[in-house]
C-alpha cells in the first residue's frame, strides 16, 4: 500500500507522507486488534446447546481504559498535526517566497500569471498563459490563487500541495520543488461539466533551463522575476 | 404534554376496539404506525434500486470510459447520447446517485420504516403521539420523491449536476452547470423532503418522551431506540439549516439574489458553512440508527447483555453533541481560516473517541457469548467490521495535513461507502431480516439470506476497499474520464476491477429481492417471538394488529436480560414478571 503514494517532490510533503504512514500504521494496528478479537471471539463463543452465555453487564475499568487510551492518541495525533498545518498553509508561518504567482482558475482552465521582471503584477511586463506553470527547482514559489467563476481546487498531487480557489478570495500557497520535471495540476473541486480534464502542467526546471525559459518570455530586460519577487504584491489576507 | 399523550393513547384504544378499517384507510392512507413504517420502506427499497443502477452507470464509465453501456440505447439524450454518456450527464448521475441513497434510501429505511413501526412497539405503546401527522409525513415524503424523479424528465438538460453537496456559486447560477430546472426541482425536493422529516422527527419526540410504557424508564429502552431520539433531535435542529440553505439557493437561482455569489456581495463559504453545518450531523443520522440496531441484534444472537449499556446510551448522546462543532472538517481546503482547521480537526478527533468506545463494548458483547450466526447476526457483524474500517478512515481525514492530499479523492469515496453502505445498509439488512417475521409475519428464508450476505460482504469490500489505494494515489473524485490524467492511467486496473466488483455486487442483491417477496407471500408464519428475544415489540402478535398490543405490558427490567441466572431460559423478556422476592434481587 505505501508505495501507492504518488512520489513526493516538495520539501513539505516527506512530513506530511510521515504523518501518513504512522496513522498507516496506528489503524493497521487497531485494526487487526479488533478484527482478530472479532474472529476469535466469534469462532470460541460460538452457538452450542447446554452452554450458557457469560452473564455481565460490562467492566467499568475496562471501559475507561478503552476511553482514555484512544483519545489519547488521537491528540497526541492532533498535535502532531497542527505544526504541520500551519507550516504549509497559515500564512504568518510561510517561509518568504523567491517568486510570485497568480494562478486564476476558470471554467475549465487555469490562467497563470507572471508577474514580469518588475516583480509586480498587472503591469504591462506580466505574462499570462494558459495552464502552464513554470517554476525553478529549490525556490519557494508563492502562489495567489483566485477564482473567475466558481469554486475549484488546485491540486498537484506530487507537492502533496492542494488548495481550492474560490471566488471572490485571494488564497495564499507555497511549495518548493526538490525535483526537476513536468507534473500534471488537475483541478480537485467539481467545477462543471468541463471539470474532469480541467489540467494544467507544472514545469520544474533546473536554473539554467529556468533562466533559459524567463529569457525567452522577457527578452529585453536582463533582470529575472525571481530577483525582484521579494516586493509582495498586495493581498489580501483571507479568513 | 402529557395530556396530549393521555388522549392519544386513549383514543387509540377506543378506535381499536370498534371497527374494521376499509381497504383505503388500511393500505394507502393509513394512520397506523406499522403500516407508514412498511410503505416508507417500500419507497426506500424501489428508491435503493435506482440509486444502485445509477452507481453502476458511473462505475462503468471510470472502467471503461469510451465505451457504450450495455443495455442503456434506451435512455434518451442528454441523459444518454445512444449507449455513451457525456461528461454533464455523468455529473448529474453520481450527483443523483447520492442524492438519492442519502435522502431517499437510507434516511426513509432507517428512520422513516423502521423509526415508525418500531418506535411504539418497543415502547409499548399503541401508536404514534400524532398518527395523522405521521401519515402526511409519510405522503409529504412521497411527494418529494416524485418532485426528485421529476427531475430526470425535463426535456434537454440532465438532472441537478452540482454533486449532492451543491457547491455554490456552481449551484446557485444555472449556466454554470448548464442544469435549470432540474436543479431548481432538486432544491424544492429537499426542502419539501425536509418538511416531511420534520413532521417524523416532532413525532418521535414525544413519543419516546411521553408514550412509554409503564416501568419504561429511559434507562430501559432498547439501544434503538435510544438512537431514534437521537436522531430525530439531530434532524430537528439539522435539517432547517438545510432548508434554510436551500431556500436562499433557490432565491440566488430564480429571484436574483446573491447569498452565495461575490459579484453581488455574497460569500460562496457561506454555503458551504451552512451546509456542512447540516451535512455532519447527518452523517450520524444515518449511521445511528444502525448502530442501535446492530447492538440489539449482537445482544439477541451472542444471548448476552449488551456491554456497557450506559456507556453505549452516553456515547451516542456524545456523539450527537459533538457532531455539531466538527463540520468544518469538511472545509480544511477550502480557503477557510487556518486557524479554524486547527480548532476543527481537535474537535474531530475527540468525536472519534464515542465511536472507539461503542466499537469496544461491542466486542465485549461478543466476548463470552453463546453466538448464533443467523443472517440478522451477520448483517449485524459486518455492520461492525465495515464500520471499524470506516472510523478508522476517518482518521486520515481528521489530521489536516493529510486531509490535504486525499480530500476530494477516492480515499474519501471509499470511507463514505463504508460509512453509509457497510454501514448503513448492512444495518437495514439486519433489520429487515430481524423484524421481517414481526412487520409481515412470516420468516424469511434463511439459505437465501445467507446466499445474500455472502457475496454482497465480499463483493462490498472488492468494490469499496481498492477505492483508498486509488484515493492514495492521487485518483481525484467526480472525474469523468480518468484516462485524461497521465498520473492516473497505471492505476485504471483498478478501476476496472472495482466496477467488475460493483456489478457482481449489484448481482448479489437479486437473492434478496427474491427472498423478500417470496417470503412476504409464502414464508413460514412466524410465531409471536422467532428469536426468543425480550423486547416489548415481541409480546404483540406477528404482525401486530391495529393498536399493538391487547394489554399494554409493564415494564419490570431492562432490554438485554439474556442468560440471566434468575430464569432458567436464556431469556427474561422485559415485561415478565417474577416473583416479588426473585425480581427484588433482580432490581440491581
Ligand atoms: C452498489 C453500491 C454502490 C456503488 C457501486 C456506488 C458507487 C459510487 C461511486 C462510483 C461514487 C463516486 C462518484 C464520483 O465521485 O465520481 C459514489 C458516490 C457516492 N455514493 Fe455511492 N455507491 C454505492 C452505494 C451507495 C450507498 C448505499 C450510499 C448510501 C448513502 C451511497 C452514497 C454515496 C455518496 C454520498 C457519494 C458521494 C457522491 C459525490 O461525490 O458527490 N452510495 N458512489
Ligand atoms: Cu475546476
Ligand atoms: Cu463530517
Amino acid at each position: 500500500m505505501m508505495s501507492w503514494l504518488p512520489e513526493n517532490i516538495s520539501t513539505y510533503g516527506g512530513q506530511i507522507d510521515h504523518l501518513f504512514y504512522l496513522i498507516y500504521y496506528l489503524t493497521s494496528v487497531t485494526f487487526i486488534l479488533v478484527a482478530g478479537c472479532m474472529i476469535a471471539f466469534l469462532v470460541m463463543y460460538r452457538h452450542s446447546d447446554g452452554r450458557r452465555a457469560t452473564y455481565t453487564h460490562g467492566n467499568t475499568t475496562l471501559e475507561i481504559i478503552w476511553t482514555i487510551v484512544p483519545a489519547l492518541i488521537l491528540i497526541m495525533l492532533g498535535f502532531m498535526s497542527k505544526a504541520r498545518w500551519e507550516e504549509i498553509k497559515s500564512p504568518a508561518h510561510m517561509p518568504p517566497p523567491d517568486l510570485y504567482v497568480r494562478v486564476t482558475a476558470k471554467q475549465f482552465n487555469w490562467e497563470i500569471r507572471y508577474p514580469g521582471p518588475d516583480g509586480k503584477f498587472d503591469t504591462d511586463d506580466d505574462l499570462q498563459v494558459d495552464n502552464d506553470l513554470h517554476v525553478p527547482l529549490n525556490k519557494v514559489v508563492r502562489v495567489i490563487l483566485r477564482s473567475k467563476d466558481v469554486i475549484h481546487s488546485f491540486f498537484v498531487p506530487q507537492m502533496r500541495l492542494k488548495q481550492d480557489a474560490v471566488p471572490g478570495r485571494d488564497i495564499q500557497v507555497w511549495f518548493q520543488a526538490t525535483k526537476a520535471g513536468q507534473y500534471e495540476i488537475p483541478c480537485a473541486e467539481l467545477c462543471g461539466f468541463g471539470h474532469s480534464g480541467m489540467k494544467g502542467a507544472l514545469f520544474v526546471q533546473t536554473k539554467d533551463d529556468y533562466d533559459q525559459w524567463v529569457k525567452e518570455q522577457w527578452p529585453a530586460p536582463a533582470a529575472a522575476p525571481a530577483a525582484a519577487a521579494a516586493q509582495a504584491p498586495v493581498a489580501e489576507a483571507r479568513g | 404534554m402529557s395530556e396530549t399523550a393521555a388522549v392519544g393513547a386513549h383514543a387509540h384504544g377506543a378506535h381499536a376496539e370498534h371497527h374494521e378499517l376499509g381497504f383505503i384507510r388500511t393500505y394507502v392512507f393509513s394512520t397506523d404506525h406499522k403500516m407508514i413504517g412498511r410503505q416508507f420502506l417500500f419507497m426506500g427499497l424501489f428508491m435503493m434500486i435506482l440509486g444502485g443502477l445509477l452507481a453502476l452507470l458511473v462505475r462503468w464509465q471510470l472502467a471503461w470510459p469510451e465505451s457504450e453501456v450495455p443495455f442503456t440505447q434506451w435512455i434518451p439524450e442528454p441523459h444518454m447520447y445512444a449507449g455513451h454518456m457525456d461528461a454533464a450527464a455523468y455529473n448529474s448521475f453520481f450527483t443523483m446517485h447520492a442524492t438519492i441513497m442519502i435522502f431517499f434510501v437510507v434516511m426513509p429505511i432507517l428512520v422513516g420504516a423502521f423509526g415508525n413501526f418500531l418506535i411504539p412497539l418497543m415502547i409499548g405503546t399503541r401508536d404514534m403521539a400524532f398518527p395523522l401527522l405521521n401519515m402526511l409525513s409519510f405522503w409529504i415524503a412521497l411527494f418529494s420523491g416524485f418532485i426528485m424523479l421529476a427531475g430526470f424528465c425535463i426535456p434537454g438538460e440532465t438532472h441537478a449536476a452540482s454533486g449532492w453537496t451543491a457547491y455554490s456559486p456552481l449551484a446557485a447560477v444555472p449556466a454554470f452547470t448548464g442544469v435549470n430546472a432540474g436543479q431548481n426541482l432538486w432544491c424544492i425536493s429537499l426542502i419539501v423532503l425536509g418538511i416531511s422529516s420534520l413532521m417524523g422527527s416532532i413525532n418521535y419526540i414525544t413519543t419516546i418522551i411521553n408514550m412509554r410504557a409503564p416501568g419504561m424508564g429511559f434507562f430501559r429502552l432498547p439501544l434503538t431506540i435510544w438512537a431514534l431520539f437521537i436522531v430525530a433531535i439531530l434532524l430537528l435542529l439539522a435539517l432547517p439549516v438545510l432548508t434554510g440553505a436551500l431556500a436562499m439557493l433557490l432565491f440566488d437561482r430564480m429571484a436574483g439574489t446573491s447569498f452565495f455569489q461575490p459579484a453581488g456581495g455574497g460569500e460562496p463559504l457561506l454555503w458551504q458553512h451552512l451546509f456542512w453545518f447540516f451535512g455532519h450531523p447527518e452523517v450520524y443520522i444515518l449511521i445511528l440508527p444502525a448502530m442501535g440496531i446492530a447492538s440489539d441484534i449482537l445482544s439477541v444472537f451472542s444471548r448476552k447483555p449488551i456491554f456497557g449499556y450506559r456507556a453505549m446510551a452516553f456515547s451516542m448522546i456524545g456523539i450527537a453533541f459533538l457532531s455539531w462543532i466538527v463540520w468544518g472538517h469538511h472545509m480544511f481546503q477550502s480557503g477557510m481560516n487556518p486557524a479554524l482547521g486547527t480548532t476543527f480537526m481537535i474537535s474531530t478527533m475527540v468525536i472519534a473517541v464515542p465511536s472507539a468506545i461503542k466499537t469496544f463494548n461491542w466486542l465485549g458483547t461478543l466476548w463470552g457469548g453463546n453466538i448464533i450466526f443467523s443472517v440478522p447476526m451477520l448483517n449485524a457483524l459486518a455492520f461492525v467490521s465495515m464500520f471499524v474500517i470506516g472510523g478508522l478512515s476517518g482518521i486520515y481525514m481528521a489530521s489536516t495535513p493529510v486531509d490535504i492530499f486525499i480530500h476530494d479523492t477516492y480515499f474519501i469515496v471509499a470511507h463514505i461507502h463504508y460509512v453509509v453502505f457497510g454501514g448503513s445498509v448492512f444495518g437495514i439488512f439486519a433489520a429487515v431480516y430481524f423484524w421481517f417475521p414481526k412487520m409481515f409475519g412470516r420468516m424469511m428464508n434463511e439459505t437465501l439470506g445467507k446466499i445474500h450476505f455472502w457475496p454482497t460482504f465480499l463483493a462490498f469490500n472488492g468494490t469499496f476497499f481498492p477505492m483508498h489505494i486509488l484515493g492514495i494515489g492521487g485518483h481525484m473524485r467526480r472525474i469523468y474520464n480518468p484516462l485524461q490524467y497521465d498520473f492516473l492511467k497505471p492505476m485504471q486496473p483498478i478501476n476496472v476491477f472495482i466496477t467488475v466488483s460493483a456489478l457482481c455486487l449489484g448481482v448479489a442483491q437479486i437473492p434478496f429481492v427474491i427472498n423478500f417477496f417470496w417470503s412476504l407471500f409464502a414464508g413460514k408464519k412466524a410465531t409471536i417471538n422467532p428469536w426468543n428475544a425480550n423486547t416489548l415489540e415481541w409480546d404483540a402478535p406477528s404482525p401486530p394488529p391495529h393498536g399493538n398490543f391487547g394489554e399494554i405490558p409493564t415494564v419490570y427490567r431492562g432490554p438485554y436480560e439474556y442468560s440471566s441466572p434468575l430464569v432458567p431460559e436464556d431469556f427474561l423478556p422485559q415485561s415478565r414478571k417474577l416473583a416479588p422476592e426473585v425480581s427484588a434481587r433482580a432490581s440491581h
